[in-house]
């Protein structure tokens, strides 16, 4: 996981498997970022090639803490797989998410 | 001779595990003729089981064990997932799992949130048997939703 900050914006690249044993890790880096106000975070998720409920759930809480300091999350690159995953748990309705290639609405 | 080969694992009660018991599922399902997506779908299902497994099972016991067995069928695939360290005799388990419903007595396993929810959607049956723990009995069929490819097999 690579994570950048400048002006307020958070870019990161996270790569690999998020399961129970990544998530902590993941999770404890995106802490690092939850109180800040107004924050605008990017995370690439182009090269997850594995993610269940261990990593929706890093997901669902950093978007929570950011949204509450006015902030904002967008999850993007996610792969036709990731996306349903977001889809089958009703969470593609409420965060920001951008499937790869043409017409991921 | 029974209907189906058994593979039964047994790791430590341990996150890194996980994995280990995903990929193997992997390599199982992709013996008996799931799609990509269907494998897919028995990853993540698998690790949510043996989630819920390792993290019951370390409450209790700081090395405590999972126990994984699957058995493979032409055309499914049953994984059984018991969060108490003792083999099982899989036919005798499977007799004792039966449906459940919305009650306190699954809240244990709703507490992590979506993954009971997942293991739902993403397999075609599951069961739960809570007694000297928790085992996840869960299936899926080869082709569940396309059965087109399998018409040759199917027609006897």
């Amino acid at each position: 996981m690579e994570l950048e900050e400048s002006n307020n914006v958070l870019t990161g690249i996270v790569r690999g498997e998020i399961d129970a044993h990544t998530a902590p890790v993941l999770r404890e880096k995106l802490e690092t970022y939850q109180n800040e106000k107004n924050l605008e975070a990017v995370l690439d998720l182009s090269d997850v090639n594995y993610m269940d409920s261990t990593g929706l759930g890093v997901f669902v809480a950093f978007y929570k803490s950011i949204n509450s300091n006015g902030g904002h999350v967008k999850l993007k690159g996610l792969s036709a797989r990731l996306k349903r995953l977001f889809d089958i748990t009703g969470l593609g309705d409420i965060m920001d998410i951008e499937a790869v290639g043409k017409g991921g609405k | 001779m029974r209907p189906f080969d058994y593979v039964e694992m047994r790791v430590p009660a341990k996150s890194q595990y996980v994995g280990v018991a995903r990929l193997t599922i992997s390599g199982l399902a992709s013996r008996i003729g799931f799609s990509y997506d269907d494998i897919e779908d028995l990853k993540i299902a698998s690790s949510e089981a043996v989630t819920n497994a390792v993290q019951h099972a370390y409450r209790d016991e700081e090395d405590g064990e999972v126990v994984i067995g699957c058995a493979l069928y032409k055309d499914k695939i049953e994984i059984m997932v018991a969060d108490h360290g003792q083999s099982f005799d899989f036919e005798e388990t499977k007799t004792k799992v039966g449906p459940y419903h919305d009650q306190e007595e699954i809240t244990f396993l709703r507490e992590g949130g979506l993954g009971l929810y997942l293991i739902e959607t993403l397999m075609d049956e599951v069961k739960v048997h809570h007694q000297e723990g928790v085992t996840v009995f869960m299936t899926k069929y080869v082709g569940g939703e396309q059965v087109e490819e399998d018409v040759e097999t199917i027609s006897s």
